[in-house]
């Protein structure tokens, strides 16, 4: 799950790392509010997941209270993107004397944490390396053992630091770093990371993703969930519990586990069809949860057939067949179905679709036979 | 032969006593495994069918001779159980449990890689000798003994794979799931060079899906010392690019992780690689001369 910059500096101010005063606004009115309270001059910043804001125009400078409206006003509603600015973070403004990048990464292919650390922030992490390989100084942390002392003066000299802030900027490694612990984190990400004219350490952005396995122990998060440009089917999917991704074609696909379901939609693309979306029941799905399943998918109008391609391991076939026959009940699909069984209790889900002869509903027994069935279908 | 799991394998369950925990206990000691142990604290005393219960590894370690941990527990107990396992001597542990919070899969791994424990998994079926043990929650009736090694990172599609394979008449010396989640127990690596020493096994088939790059590995590892012969699949050449970690994840890892990526990858190093689940079994056919 990422995070949105006031989300990440919340989280860091909680750990030590210092960042400017600021508060989030959904309205000109607490912009205003919040600029009163920040002081100026300050800066309007649009709280959106995406990169490259200046540039695009969601962030402004603002030097007295009309101006904070006028930024708030034009900032607020807009496109940036492809992504709609629901929230501003009002910022005290900072005076830059120099801009570094520092990050943490979880590195699943070393399976230890990657800490980063470049004088030349305040640019993109590839133009970074473009420019000088050598100038993004890596290495990684134990995990046993945690981030050390002589990690962050070791990056700090090699990066190049100003000799003044080596060991503010080692510090504030640190802080990062156990905010990386603290708070299950999959990436955290500081650009710039700045030193103001009176030599002073602060992020002044935050990017950060949280591991979603992990909001259990985070309950403040629960609030950081944002519906940004998600898509309507997805916010619906993951109500109901269930994984849902959506693409741009006309055949819904449901299937029980993620490799089987992305490998269905490479058949059905082989196929010559184009997948609508990739649906994950999971494994063990109960009747209850197809029938959301199906619900899910049909909420998409651009959808003119169904493929199912069940492959039961704990999953099984009878409730997967029980749940497709009550979404029938419930629904009334207008658009036809493939499905194919396979797997644990196959035969008593195949007899059950059979015994309920569902309008418009095909059975296949093969993936490849299912795949080029619903390809037909959908037209 | 086999890999991992056989007729040698000594099962304590940790979570027996949970629905699905006992479900797949008793479904893998009707397979034949010998299920000796279960581990539920506070439950010591009681039986699930037959299988005694005990508070902690240690006792189940010491008075059955468990040599291999199946995990059960939900996510929030599963670290704890498997460091639990390993502190208790036990050999190979086998994680079924989804959704364990990264970090301390991170801690786990780190760990038990400075000891002498095997972990497969987590959040993975689980492993498969057909004949002789089952290990986790793959549906062994679609499995009969044979000389092709599985290994794989999905569930369901290893059996879809395997469905394609017995249909082309192969049978399974091992299906290994090694699982999804960010820090698999094992890797490829691992598994395939198990695989290379065991006798039995005559032919590899290797099951990747986008994300990291521990395909990527695979062909370098089996360019150099494997000499059986591999055959893979890759799973999302569709797929959307997904939530990445950010750019920094990428340069950090220095593969896209894209499924075309990795079929070069593979490609490159002479592993032939079926873009369907059906041309992966055609190409085993074709190899083994079947």
């Amino acid at each position: 799950m990422d995070l949105l910059e006031y989300q990440g500096k919340h989280l860091f101010a909680k750990h030590g790392v210092a960042v400017p005063e600021g508060r989030p606004a959904k309205t000109v009115e607490e912009a205003v509010d919040a600029a009163q309270e920040v002081g100026y001059p300050c800066v309007v910043k649009a709280q959106v997941l995406v990169g490259g804001r200046g540039k695009a125009g969601g962030i402004k400078v603002a030097n007295d209270r009309d101006e904070v409206e006028e930024h708030a006003r034009a900032i607020l509603g807009m496109d940036l993107k492809g992504f709609t600015v629901h929230e501003v973070y009002v910022e005290k403004a900072s005076e830059i004397d120099e801009e570094y990048y520092a990050a943490f990464v979880f590195d699943r292919s070393a399976k230890m944490t990657m800490a980063m650390l470049s004088k030349m922030g305040g640019m993109d992490v590839e133009a970074i390396t473009d420019e000088d390989p050598e100038a993004m100084r890596m290495l990684h942390v134990d995990p046993l053992l945690g981030f050390q002392d002589f990690q962050g003066r070791r990056l700090a000299f090699e990066a190049g630091i100003a000799a003044d802030v080596i060991r503010p900027v080692a510090a504030i490694m640190a802080r990062l770093y156990e905010t990386f612990v603290a708070e299950d984190a999959m990436l955290v990400e500081v650009n710039p990371l700045l030193v103001t004219k009176s030599r002073e350490v602060v992020a002044l952005d935050a990017k950060m993703t949280v591991d979603a396995s992990a909001l259990y122990r985070h309950p403040e998060m629960a609030e950081f969930r944002t519906e940004e440009g998600a898509d309507p089917q997805e916010s619906m999917a993951r109500e109901r519990g269930l994984t849902y991704v959506a693409l741009d074609g006309n055949i819904g696909i449901l299937g029980n586990g993620a490799g089987l379901v992305m490998s269905t939609l490479d058949v059905v693309a082989q196929a010559g069809g184009r997948p609508a979306n990739f649906l994950d029941a999971g494994g063990g799905a109960k009747a209850e949860a197809i029938t959301q399943a199906v619900e899910v998918i049909l909420s998409n109008e651009s959808v003119t057939a169904v493929l199912f391609n069940i492959f039961g391991g704990i999953t099984r076939c009878d409730e997967v067949a029980t749940g497709l026959i009550e979404a029938f009940d419930q629904i009334k699909p207008d658009v036809p179905f493939v499905v194919r069984l396979d797997g644990t209790n196959d035969k008593e889900g195949r007899a059950l679709l059979a015994e309920a002869n569902l309008p418009n509903v095909h059975a296949e027994s093969t993936m490849l036979g299912a795949a080029q069935k619903v390809v037909e279908l959908a037209g | 032969m086999s890999v991992l799991v056989g007729e040698d394998t000594r099962l304590c369950v940790s979570g027996i006593t949970g629905r699905e925990g006992t479900f797949h206990a008793m479904n893998n000691r009707r397979y034949g495994t010998q299920v000796v142990a279960g581990v539920t604290p506070g439950k010591s005393g009681e039986d699930v069918e037959g299988v005694p219960v005990f508070d902690t590894f240690h006792d189940a370690v010491v008075q059955t001779g468990a040599n291999t941990a199946m995990i059960f527990v939900p996510p929030r107990f599963a670290a704890d159980s498997i460091l639990e396992a390993e502190d208790a001597g036990v050999e190979l542990i086998v994680a079924i449990t989804e959704g364990i919070p990264a970090h301390d899969e991170l801690r786990v791994y780190n760990h038990l890689k400075r000891g002498s424990s095997r972990l497969v998994g987590p959040n993975c079926p689980g492993i498969l000798s057909p004949g002789k043990a089952n290990v986790g929650i793959i549906p062994a009736t679609f499995f009969s003994p044979g000389n092709v090694g599985v290994v794989s990172r999905s569930g369901t599609l290893t059996y879809q794979i395997g469905s394609e394979l017995a249909q082309n008449g192969f049978g399974n010396s091992s299906i290994v799931g090694i699982g999804g989640d960010p820090v698999p127990g094992s890797s490829f690596i691992d598994i395939l060079e198990l695989f290379e020493a065991d006798s039995e096994t005559e032919l590899i088939v290797l099951s990747g899906e986008i994300g990291g790059d521990a395909e990527e590995r695979a062909a370098e590892y089996i360019a150099e010392h494997v000499t059986k012969p591999v055959v893979a699949y890759i799973a999302g050449f569709t797929a959307p690019p997904g939530k990445t970690m950010g750019h920094a994840g990428a340069i950090v890892s220095g593969s896209e992780g894209t499924a075309v990526a990795k079929a070069e990858a593979l490609e490159s190093k002479g592993v032939r690689v079926g873009r369907t689940p059906t041309e992966v079994a055609e190409i085993a056919a074709e190899v083994l001369g079947a």
